[in-house]
């Protein structure tokens, strides 16, 4: 069955001047994980906040658990959890008087409230901190109160709107030990990202969006292989480049592209580690020593480049003008 | 029904909760209108020749509880614009709680902010001469007359609130739209040193009908007030009863909209 059904979603800000989603369609299968992949303005925001009834759709079509979020978006509230990009807790308040005050919306009686309380701060690690206030909390606590405040009622479908992006590595490590545990508890997980390596990390499925449609939708690795999954990259001396091209051809079956300026040769390689051994042997046999070698794993930017031709980088300045706003 | 008034109540209690954890808050809130009893007291107090008994202050008084009450905009609509800046607005709009709770608790807890305030400067002002003569009830149906007036402005600040993309914004909005209010009126000067025009539009605006409605209560002749002999200086009390229900009348729909179609980005 499927938790989560977007049909043709399109919506325009600032009475259609800006287009943030043309006729976007992805669901997401009970039980698993979708993570929507896309930098900066292609419309992850604006499509976890019409799943979570924050916004109404300019046309068609979304459900959650089997409920059209427009037309009955209390039903819809009833079983959702959303974390957003940013905290959104009381920053005066501590710990504890967030989680108590948000159950009690939830409908929780007192009691029952305290108790959930409790129990999720223990769970995610924070008891220690839940009679502090918030604003005296790290970015990682933050981040980890704003998911257990999407966990008061045991939402069946939970929304996580780039969950780590701002995190330092370990910030970013806690949380995904935190998602990746809701996620074994069987939670129906819908969340965005800029990070391949996440999605990776988390995801069953990922579909890639830009300008507001789903422009990819696999598997990790089906789309990872479709990007040409890794590459191999190394620099050599000027004279030895026709040289190591030649070689390099021969040992990894396949025509690399050189750049004759940088002095450097780039393969896309199946069996990462097996071809770069295989490369070195053959330069080592013939006593060429590259200056830089390099197995880069596919990035966002090269799942864009391939998926649509442009780099993600337009996007990137979008993302300047939208915090500075 | 019962069901809005207990998430609304949730959300008022969330207020009381801010105040608790960060004390500071109120006592700032309460030390500004106290300071501003003293100061006006005794520097516009030798200057301006009241013509009642008991003094400037027997004016003044009802004057500064009005400014202060009226600023109660300025708490909603910041507090509003932090609220959507910091996303809670967006999380309590996830929440399965009716789409007013979240703005009537807000209104609500901050009216209910104006006790505190409004109990200290009737102490000041009792300790520097003012001396309310109608009796108790009268005093006590001023007060509540007061903080109905705090609770109706503070819907113009849900609609400031929710408009606004900062908090700083909204801040600098409330100063430069409520002081001038405030001045306009006769709530400190009588309004017959103001130009023909201004003399009008002080006499309808409704701080100057809730201060003449106030003096009215408390028992003291609204001497800067009632120059052109308007309804409203002449019916004080229903004018402000009236503007208070139009206020809210207005506000309480568009606010209500505001928050059911506001987004963050």
């Amino acid at each position: 069955m499927k938790s989560v059904i977007a049909e043709e979603l399109t919506k325009s800000y600032r009475k259609g001047a800006v287009k943030a989603l043309d006729g976007l369609s992805l669901d997401v299968e009970e039980g698993t994980v979708l993570a929507v992949l896309g930098p900066n303005g292609a419309g992850k925001t604006t499509t976890v906040r019409i799943l979570a009834t924050l916004l109404t759709p300019d046309s068609g079509h979304a459900s959650v658990g089997g409920i059209d979020v427009v037309k009955h978006p209390d039903a819809v509230r009833q079983m959702i959890g959303l974390s957003g990009q940013y905290a959104a807790l009381d920053e005066t308040l501590t710990g504890w008087d967030n989680l108590n005050l948000f159950g009690r919306l939830y409908h929780l009686n007192a009691k029952a409230a305290r108790a959930r309380a409790n129990e999720l701060l223990e769970k995610f690690s924070l008891t220690d901190s839940a009679k502090r206030p918030i604003r005296t909390y790290s970015g990682g606590m933050r981040r980890r109160l704003d998911l257990a405040a999407s966990l008061i009622i045991k939402p069946k479908v939970l929304f996580l709107d780039e969950p780590t992006t701002g995190l330092d590595p370990r910030g970013r490590q806690e949380m995904w030990g935190v998602i990746d545990e809701l996620v074994t508890g069987g939670v129906t997980l819908l969340l965005t990202t800029q990070y391949l390596e996440e999605a990776d990390q988390l995801a069953d499925d990922i579909a890639v969006i830009d300008t507001g449609k789903v422009i990819a939708r696999g598997t990790s690795d089906a789309l990872k292989s479709q990007v040409g999954g890794e590459r191999l990259e190394l620099v050599v001396e000027q004279g030895d480049l026709a040289r190591a091209t030649e070689l390099i051809s021969a040992a990894l079956e396949i025509k690399p592209t050189v750049d004759q300026g940088m002095r450097s040769i780039s393969a896309p390689v199946r069996d990462g580690t097996a071809a770069l051994v295989r490369a070195l042997r053959a330069l080592d046999d013939s006593k060429i020593h590259p200056l830089d070698i390099a197995l880069k794993r596919p990035s966002l930017d090269d799942v864009f480049i391939a998926l649509t031709g442009h780099a993600a980088e337009i996007a990137t300045e979008e993302k300047i003008a939208g915090g500075a706003k | 029904m019962m069901r809005l008034m207990t998430d609304a109540l949730m959300i008022t209690k969330r207020q009381v909760l801010q105040l608790i954890r960060v004390p500071e808050v109120l006592i700032f809130a309460t030390i500004q209108p106290a300071m501003f009893v003293l100061l006006f007291r005794y520097v516009f107090g030798g200057a301006i020749s009241a013509g009642v008994k008991g003094g400037y202050v027997q004016l003044l008084m009802p004057g500064i509880f009005v400014q202060t009450v009226a600023f109660t905009l300025a708490g909603t609509a910041v507090g509003l614009a932090e609220d959507m800046q910091k996303g809670l607005i967006d999380r309590f709009r996830s929440l399965p709680i009716a789409r007013s709770a979240v703005v009537i608790g807000r209104t609500v807890g901050d009216a209910a902010q104006n006790v505190v305030t409004l109990i200290v400067m009737a102490l000041v002002g009792f300790a520097v001469g003012w001396r309310p003569s109608s009796g108790i009830t009268k005093v006590l149906l001023a007060f509540l007359f007061l903080l109905a007036f705090a609770f109706s402005m503070s819907w113009i600040g849900v609609l400031i609130g929710l408009s606004v993309r900062e908090a700083r914004v909204a801040q600098n909005l409330v100063f430069i739209s409520v002081f001038p209010l405030t001045f306009l009126s006769n709530a400190f000067a009588p309004t017959t040193g103001m130009p023909k025009v201004l003399q009008y539009f002080a006499e309808w605006n409704p701080v100057s009908t809730m201060v003449a409605a106030c003096r009215q209560l408390f028992g003291v002749a609204n001497h800067f007030g009632a120059t052109a002999n308007s309804w409203p200086s002449q019916h004080p009390l229903w004018m402000s009863l009236i503007y208070m229900v139009l206020i809210i009348g207005v506000f309480f729909p568009l606010s209500v909209r505001k928050y059911k179609n506001t987004s963050s980005k």
